[in-house]
């Protein structure tokens, strides 16, 4: 009786080799994007102390970045977007040439076509790696001015936050990429229970709901923050 | 349904081989009754053809009742045409207006080679099913009924995963040119069952292999291949064919050496 082929799957053996898959490719983009989607949530959620006062928002950020975690948090980050990112560009290049070089005359549409957002992950990533460097420069390494707050001297981000974005091409570019974070969440948070494996005919719907709730909320509330200091000017 | 006829304009793929390059000639169909299928109205343009001396389009086809999976091409950027659920030898000219455009591509992708105008070469399919697509261990006579208890939901499961017909519309729609809905579905209908159980680490990691060295591409969840599936496959198999080779590649043991698993 002939039996499963085992010897064509040697190289194959190896747990690490998994990562190597299609299949397990996904798996660490999905880890490593879930990595960053729980950071922008967490980045969203303490801006809002904007709103509280110019002092909540500086002590926050003081608090933040005295400390060791920072470096720590920093790290985590820092590889995940790079895992991301590398192996983002590792799945489209197999990906296209598994495309072909020859498309098709017309494209997929109605009912059997796919939607824009997952069609164009790849491009919205790219978009969003530019976003995270540019703002990397106006704010963390953007001009420092100094504030006190009840006798603790500390960087004066609230004033150089609103500065920028009373700017009106600083203004329209935040909104075009915060935008573009919800789309890119809004396919990336219902994937990642697909290729976690998770997902199933019973709760496909619900994850669906997770990923559009869960883009509205990071994309809305992160919004909120440009749009106000804009309108306030 | 109204009994009259059609007169389409076809732009259709025309390739002589996979050395030779391709190009769309157009092709007028006349007289076409609402009631022949896709694959009846080609014949119909065919017969023409040979009448004028041509080559006549050559296309995949075997059974014309949606279930054997010979057939399928892409009719408007659609997979199988225009409808849900629908192979193109059970899609009905009826679906079409008088005076239409219908521009007809055969499935494109790296692993699946043109061998003549509308027909592709999808032995990559049969090399992945050669590779675990099936039970090799001993399971002895027919048992008693209810002997051998199957979860109904797990049989339901399993019975909706070998409705897959291997036709290659999912490779076909897919953006990546992915065969993973393909896959996921023969892992998912064997390893589902009692007897599929047994060879179930193995089974996952081998088509897994077989599939990446095709070169087929990686899913990026678009949704496109359930979509464009006759047999509407669930991407939810997909899922679950993710689970089943991260469990396997952490609790698969080594194989001894030498035949037999």
């Amino acid at each position: 009786m002939q039996s499963v082929d085992l010897n064509s799957v040697k190289s194959f053996r190896c747990p690490s080799n998994y990562f190597f898959t299609s299949v397990g490719k996904k798996l660490v983009m999905g880890i490593s994007g879930l990595v960053w989607a729980g950071f922008v949530m967490g980045h969203m959620a303490g801006n809002m102390l904007m709103f509280i006062s110019p002092g909540a928002y500086n002590s926050y950020g003081h608090a933040l970045t005295s400390g060791g975690l920072i470096y720590v948090v920093e790290t985590v980050l820092l590889t995940a977007l790079s895992i991301h990112v590398f192996f983002a560009v590792w799945l489209t290049v197999d990906n296209r040439r598994a495309r072909g070089s020859q498309g098709y005359a017309l494209s997929q549409k109605g009912s059997k076509g796919a939607s824009i957002a997952s069609r164009t992950m790849a491009a919205q990533g790219s978009l969003i790696l530019a976003f995270i460097i540019f703002h990397l420069i106006t704010f963390k390494f953007g001009p420092v001015y100094e504030t006190t707050v009840n006798g603790v001297q500390m960087r004066d981000l609230h004033r150089l936050m609103v500065e920028v974005f009373q700017q009106p091409g600083y203004f329209a570019w935040y909104v075009f990429c915060l935008v573009l974070l919800g789309v890119h969440l809004r396919h990336g948070i219902s994937s990642i229970f697909q290729s976690l494996g998770v997902l199933n005919s019973n709760n496909q719907a619900t994850f669906q709901k997770v990923g559009i709730v869960y883009a509205i909320v990071v994309s809305l509330g992160f919004l909120s923050q440009p749009i106000s200091v804009f309108l306030s000017r | 349904m109204k009994d009259h006829t059609l007169k389409l304009k076809l732009k259709v793929w025309r390739q002589a081989s996979s050395k030779t390059l391709g190009r769309f000639v157009e092709y007028e169909a006349s007289e076409v009754s609402t009631h022949s299928s896709f694959l009846e109205m080609i014949d119909q343009v065919n017969e023409g053809l040979i009448k004028k001396g041509e080559e006549p389009i050559t296309f995949d086809h075997d059974c014309r009742e949606g279930i054997c999976g010979s057939c399928g091409f892409m009719i408007n950027g659609e997979a199988h045409g225009p409808l849900k659920g629908t192979t193109v030898c059970q899609l009905h000219m009826r679906n079409f207006k008088d005076g239409e455009t219908l521009t007809i591509e055969p499935w494109r992708a790296q692993a699946f080679p043109i061998i003549k105008d509308l027909m592709v070469d999808r032995s990559a399919f049969d090399r992945i099913i050669a590779k675990g697509g099936y039970i090799s261990v001993d399971t002895g006579n027919a048992p008693d009924a209810n002997s051998l208890p199957v979860p109904k939901p797990d049989a339901d499961d399993a019975f909706m995963s070998a409705a897959c017909i291997a036709c290659g519309a999912c490779v076909a729609s897919c953006k990546n040119a992915s065969a993973m809905l393909f896959v996921s579905a023969k892992v998912n209908h064997l390893s589902l069952l009692p007897q599929g159980g047994v060879e179930r680490p193995e089974r996952v990691h081998s088509m897994v292999a077989q599939m990446d060295a095709e070169g087929f591409g990686a899913c990026t969840s678009t949704g496109s291949c359930s979509a464009s599936c006759p047999k509407e496959i669930s991407l939810s198999n997909i899922a679950k064919l993710n689970r089943e080779l991260l469990f396997s590649a952490l609790t698969r043991r080594q194989a001894p050496s030498g035949d037999g698993v």
